[in-house]
């Protein structure tokens, strides 16, 4: 079996699973975000008085903190209230960052185990080898009433990645090719399992950049290797003992890509969709107001230290805004520390609190009639960062940073 | 049997074009949400679509974040049903659990056209385009999600087998 059939067969209590099956799985994980509101509105409606297991449900604020309205302060207001009510043990308020950073820095993010999100990029925790989909709020409340939830069996791409990157190229330029290849629905309820000698060298930070953005190719999961590199993190963080696992040899997958980076060049998504991606050379030139780095995709320290490292001495341009995002509080620290924020705030960038930022539209920089942005997130959607009339250009850290300091979309060198 | 008049749509429309971020903290009024569906990018639906229309879209249908205001807005503003040439998978599983009629019908985009009228027999996936004669043939969903569906979605679903 591939190891979302691993995962679901255990799961739902069976020996073996084929795609195309459905399974009522067990969850072993629950996370919601702000939107927990609307998760709550809908539990009351059911009639229940308590929560099915209040230990394994993860509560976190992270994408409109602080509130930026009163309307939000009250949406915090009601979930805190819940989560006292309700006696939730893993409630992160607004100081730590993003759910998709801070879930697997509390040991929340475990190999083989089912995790369900009402949050889009959940895939994210794929890269520590857990099922991780996500799902709306309405069916997070069923899942917080019974701790069940119905689940197809997917069929599974498996990516197969070798070579070894150029110099400023990342896993954000691999995974925005892999899409443009693929398309926006390429894997469409599909799980993707990446592995290849280029995944066993691959940080976890890096790691967690292809599970993030495979969400952008509609994958339900996506999964990197588990090894002893997942491991260390792991246990690290969750004092359970964690295991290995891995799809069977014999393990059946509906298709089987490959991809060599050593030639890879720096990509970039292009308004307004994820798969509308060029090399960076190809629109070289265009003129940027706002420079966005951070976000659950790329606001992790390899991800600030890149771009701290080409701003190093150099100043934003005058015409550009930057905002730097890290994604958590434990990064923040440790970007501090490395002298990281110095560099930012002395080439003239603002630095923001860990949190979603203005990525999805909600605060924090959003964008006018006319305006362009460089951005290190997810998502490139007409009106999602702003203004209908704006336009979003995604790309890694260090084509961001660079085309910062020139005011237009460059190559770093 | 729902019959309706047909809002049509591209591929790959995303959850931010259905329903904008920006109204996210403003408000969880579903009557109040309806009234933004799809405004920044086809500000003519509010405007001209009438409660009782059907949604078609193209392939990839409610792509993007798992937001369910993208189906909530739509449900309260009367839309009957959504059919597409597929559906991003949260959106489809949104749209089942707030027991708003979807289906997946391939080839639906060339054989209807904005403004047509549609029959569509949920049970069989049997949908007939009234304006042309055309037939059509969509999948029909399992029997359970059917019950979900006709229950009105997963609430009112769950709160029956409490009782039960």
């Amino acid at each position: 079996m591939t190891l979302a059939e691993k995962i679901l067969a255990r799961a739902g209590g069976k020996k073996i699973v084929t795609p195309g099956e459905i399974v009522t799985a067990k969850v072993d994980v629950a996370m919601s975000h702000e939107n927990a509101d609307v998760v709550l509105k809908a539990f009351r409606e059911i009639g229940l008085k308590k929560v099915w297991a209040p230990e394994r449900i993860v509560i976190i604020f992270d994408h409109r903190i602080p509130a930026e309205s009163e309307r939000t302060a009250a949406t915090h207001k009601r979930v805190r209230e819940f989560v006292a009510e309700q006696g939730i043990t893993h409630f992160y308020d607004m100081k730590l960052g993003i759910c998709h950073q801070v879930l697997p820095e509390k040991g929340h993010s475990i190999p083989g185990q089912l995790l369900v999100g009402t949050d889009s990029h959940t895939t994210t925790h794929g890269a520590f080898g857990t099922f991780a989909a996500g799902i709306g709020g309405t069916e997070m409340a069923g899942v917080w009433a019974t701790g069940e939830i119905w689940l197809r069996v997917p069929e599974t791409i498996k990516i197969i990645v070798s070579g070894k990157f150029k110099k400023n190229v990342s896993a954000k330029d691999l995974i925005l090719y892999i899409i443009w290849k693929l398309g926006c629905d390429g894997a469409d309820y599909k799980s993707v399992e990446f592995c290849g000698p280029t995944m066993d060298d691959m940080t976890i930070a890096s790691r967690m950049v292809l599970s993030n953005l495979s969400m952008e190719m509609g994958a339900k999961v996506a999964f990197c290797p588990v090894d002893k590199k997942t491991i260390e993190y792991v246990s690290s963080r969750n004092k359970n003992k964690v295991e290995i696992i891995k799809p069977d040899a014999d393990a059946s997958y509906e298709k089987i890509l490959e991809f060599d980076v050593s030639e890879l060049e720096p990509q970039v998504a292009c308004p307004h969709a994820v798969d509308n991606v060029k090399p960076v050379k190809e629109v070289k030139g265009i003129k940027i107001h706002q420079a966005l780095l951070g976000s659950c995709t790329n606001g992790r320290l390899e991800d600030l230290a890149s771009a701290a490292k080409i701003l190093e001495n150099k100043k934003v341009a005058e015409s550009v805004r930057m905002l730097v995002i890290p994604a958590s509080r434990e990064i923040y620290l440790e970007a501090m520390k490395a002298g990281y924020l110095e560099t930012f705030i002395k080439a003239g960038a603002l630095i923001l609190n860990p949190g979603c930022g203005p990525c999805l539209g909600g605060h924090q920089g959003l964008l006018a009639a006319g305006e362009v942005c460089i951005s290190t997130t997810n998502r490139n959607f007409q009106a999602r960062m702003g203004s209908a009339e704006s336009f979003v250009y995604l790309a890694s850290p260090a084509t961001v940073a660079a085309s910062a300091i020139k005011g237009e979309i460059t190559e770093a060198l | 049997m729902i019959k309706g008049k047909v809002w049509k749509f591209g591929d790959d429309v995303n959850t931010d074009v259905i329903y904008p971020g920006k109204y996210l903290s403003i408000t969880a009024d579903p009557v109040e949400m309806a009234k933004h569906s799809f405004e920044t990018v086809y500000p003519n639906f509010i405007k001209e679509a009438k409660p009782g229309d059907i949604v078609v879209g193209g392939k990839f249908f409610g792509c993007g974040s798992s937001r369910e205001q993208a189906v909530t807005c739509l449900k309260h503003f009367g839309i009957k049903a959504i059919i597409a040439e597929s559906f991003a998978r949260i959106y489809y599983r949104n749209a089942i659990n707030l027991g708003l009629p979807i289906l997946v019908c391939k080839g639906i985009s060339s054989k209807v056209n904005q403004g047509d009228i549609v029959d569509i027999e949920f049970e069989t996936g049997k949908i007939k385009n009234t304006t042309t004669g055309e037939e059509m043939q969509a999948t029909p969903l399992p029997a359970f999600i059917m019950e979900i569906i006709n229950t009105g979605g997963l609430i009112p679903y769950l709160r029956q087998t409490a009782k039960k």
